[in-house]
């Protein structure tokens, strides 16, 4: 069980490394001189002169690669440009609203949109299953920036029922216990609503796809002939069957659920990574733009790794396959 | 050859050539017909956000209203469309040219380039795709040549995938073996062989990915690193919009309402190509 894990890890790590590798290159096959960019533009060309040697800009690119690589993985990340932060300060602050916030809503869109996938392949063909299919359609169409902005109207302007912005109010360090988490929560809703409603919509699409894929499967017919009821067949034979490639969707979709996120904040100033980069790379600040990428590669391929580990839960031949 | 149900049984495959078609149809006509230039301000203050349905004092008619500099949401709408359909359709062209190439060539190659080559595949598909869309449009200034080039390629993973899963299996099928046996090389297997037989199912997940780059370029124009203004796109209508959400939301509305539209479109048409090839195809 183990030796396949260590494997998924050195291969996650090889990622982190590529996509860290990538951004160097891409930032020096890039117009502009950052030395110039770091100095202003009032500066002399002997002010950027040493300002490039200063960053080791004068060096030759494989030596250059080397030095930034090894102070990256020391962490040593530099500070913003904009906010004279360290930025792995920034980032530390950052990650964990990030993870709470893509982390609930997979949890909610996989449980609803289960339960929306089984009970379309437990009524199939019927209006009900063309009505929730249509739905689900619609819902995994809707773009994250789009749908958060018109609950925003809604919510926050017409019905003034959740605020808009933030991850807690201006006054949330002086309420109570109690009222403090009921104010985390009034302003996690709408985020997380955003996400989750596009989630719903396309995990109720694959699950019920991969309900009907098993169609007149022999085990199926099997637990049907020894009087099991329509309920059990589906939960219970049907469902855990169907669960393998819905939890290998879940690793491959937390890409996505990740760009959805940085959408989602950007909108609702959700104090996480997503935010961090958009507006980072809004106002060239190219250290925190670095760290923010290779931080988010680091998130996804740690989800990859858990799915992973969850597959060979569900089904228990792929551990033993792995224990051979 | 095997006989298809024609299309036109599938009410998925109506619906979505229906919602396509209109939209289509809008972006190309409404610019012929409406005499507005979609970048024209005329009396700011007269003609501002103006409700959908309204004329305003000069006698022009706007049925998706103005927004807050009095230019007419619906001749935007149908000029952003242009830049959105256009946009999506490119990047997948550039996308699917990429994603066969690599996958073919995974999969008549042997030992270490197709290792080589799967490999980056997989690493690819690990990249967060938004992330690496942010960096790039961070780096150089934002154009529409740029958001195509980028949508492209960050998007043939996919492709690449399918092409080499489907290649694989039919480089073994006697067909492929016999073209072998007469001496053709490769190359030829793949352009008179294999491409043909690997169309329909590239087409299935083009469709699907036009859906998905259209949400991505509204995405960038959104957040400003796509199109730039005054050029109307609906990613940077969506983002005007937003700061008259209260007074006139049909600007952002409109837009959003029109994305969904072209994406459920081409998922409908995709999930009803896709059937056509049998239940068990498709990645």
């Amino acid at each position: 069980m183990l030796r396949p894990l260590v494997l998924r890890a050195a291969a996650g790590v090889a990622v982190v490394w590529g996509v860290v590798t990538l951004v160097f290159l891409l930032l020096h096959a890039a117009p502009g001189d950052p030395a110039a960019l770091l100095v202003g533009s009032a500066a002399t060309p002997a002010q950027i002169a040493e300002q490039r040697r200063t960053l080791g800009l004068d060096r030759p690119l494989p030596v250059q690669y080397t030095v930034w690589l090894g102070r990256f993985a020391r962490g040593d990340w530099g500070t913003s440009i904009v906010t004279g932060r360290p930025v792995r300060a920034m980032l530390g602050d950052a990650w964990p609203a990030t993870a709470r916030l893509v982390l609930l809503s997979l949890l909610l869109s996989y449980a609803l949109g289960i339960a929306v996938g089984v009970v379309q392949a437990g009524v199939g063909g019927t209006r009900l299953d063309t009505a929730l299919s249509a739905a689900s359609v619609t819902l995994f169409a809707l773009p994250a920036y789009w749908l958060g902005l018109m609950l925003v109207m809604l919510f926050t302007y017409r019905l003034r029922l959740l605020p808009a912005f933030g991850a807690a109010g201006l006054d949330a360090e002086f309420l109570p216990g109690g009222a403090r988490v009921a104010d985390a929560i009034r302003h996690l809703a709408l985020p997380l609503a955003t996400l989750t409603i596009i989630g719903v919509g396309g995990v109720a699409r694959f699950v019920r796809g991969a309900m009907l894929d098993l169609r007149g499967s022999l085990f199926l017919v099997t637990a049907e002939a020894k009087g099991l009821s329509a309920r059990r067949v589906l939960i219970d034979h049907a469902l855990r069957n169907a669960l393998i490639p819905v939890i290998t969707l879940l690793g491959l979709s937390l890409p996505a659920v990740f760009s959805g996120a940085v959408f989602v904040e950007a909108i609702f100033a959700w104090p996480g990574v997503g935010r961090v980069l958009v507006e980072a790379v809004q106002a060239r600040d190219y250290p925190v733009v670095l760290a923010a990428a290779a931080v988010s590669a680091a998130l996804v391929v740690t989800g990859n790794v858990l799915a992973e580990v969850l597959t060979g839960w569900a089904d228990p031949r792929i551990r033993a396959s792995h224990a051979t | 050859m095997r006989r298809e149900a024609p299309p036109g049984r599938d009410p998925r495959a109506v619906i979505g050539a229906v919602l396509l078609s209109g939209v289509v149809l809008m972006t190309l006509l409404v610019p012929l017909l409406s005499t507005s230039d979609p970048a024209a301000q005329h009396d700011v203050v007269a003609t501002r956000l103006l409700p959908p349905g309204s004329t305003d004092r000069f006698g022009a008619f706007h049925p998706l209203g103005t927004d807050r500099l009095g230019r007419d949401v619906w001749t935007r709408l149908a000029y952003g469309g242009r830049v959105s359909l256009a946009v999506g359709t490119l990047a997948v062209v550039l996308s699917v040219a990429i994603g066969v190439g690599v996958g073919a060539a995974a999969a008549l190659a042997r030992g270490r380039l197709s290792t080589l080559l799967l490999a980056l595949t997989d690493f690819a598909l690990a990249v967060p795709r938004v992330v690496l869309l942010l960096l790039l449009a961070a780096l150089w200034a934002p154009s529409v040549t740029l958001v195509v080039l980028v949508l492209g390629v960050t998007g043939w993973m996919t492709i690449a995938r399918l092409v080499y899963a489907e290649s694989r299996s039919l480089v073994a099928r006697p067909f492929a073996e016999s073209a072998l046996a007469l001496g053709s090389g490769r190359g030829r297997l793949l352009v008179r062989h294999l491409l043909p037989n690997l169309l329909t199912p590239v087409v299935v997940a083009a469709a699907l990915g036009v859906g998905n780059t259209i949400l991505l370029e509204a995405g960038l124009s959104f957040l400003g690193l796509g199109v730039q203004p005054p050029a109307p796109s609906w990613g940077n209508m969506i983002a005007a919009g937003r700061d008259a959400l209260m007074d006139a939301p049909w600007i952002a509305g409109a837009p959003g309402v029109a994305l969904v539209l072209v994406v459920v479109g081409c998922t409908l048409l995709g999930d009803a190509l896709q059937d056509r090839l049998g239940p068990a195809r498709g990645d």
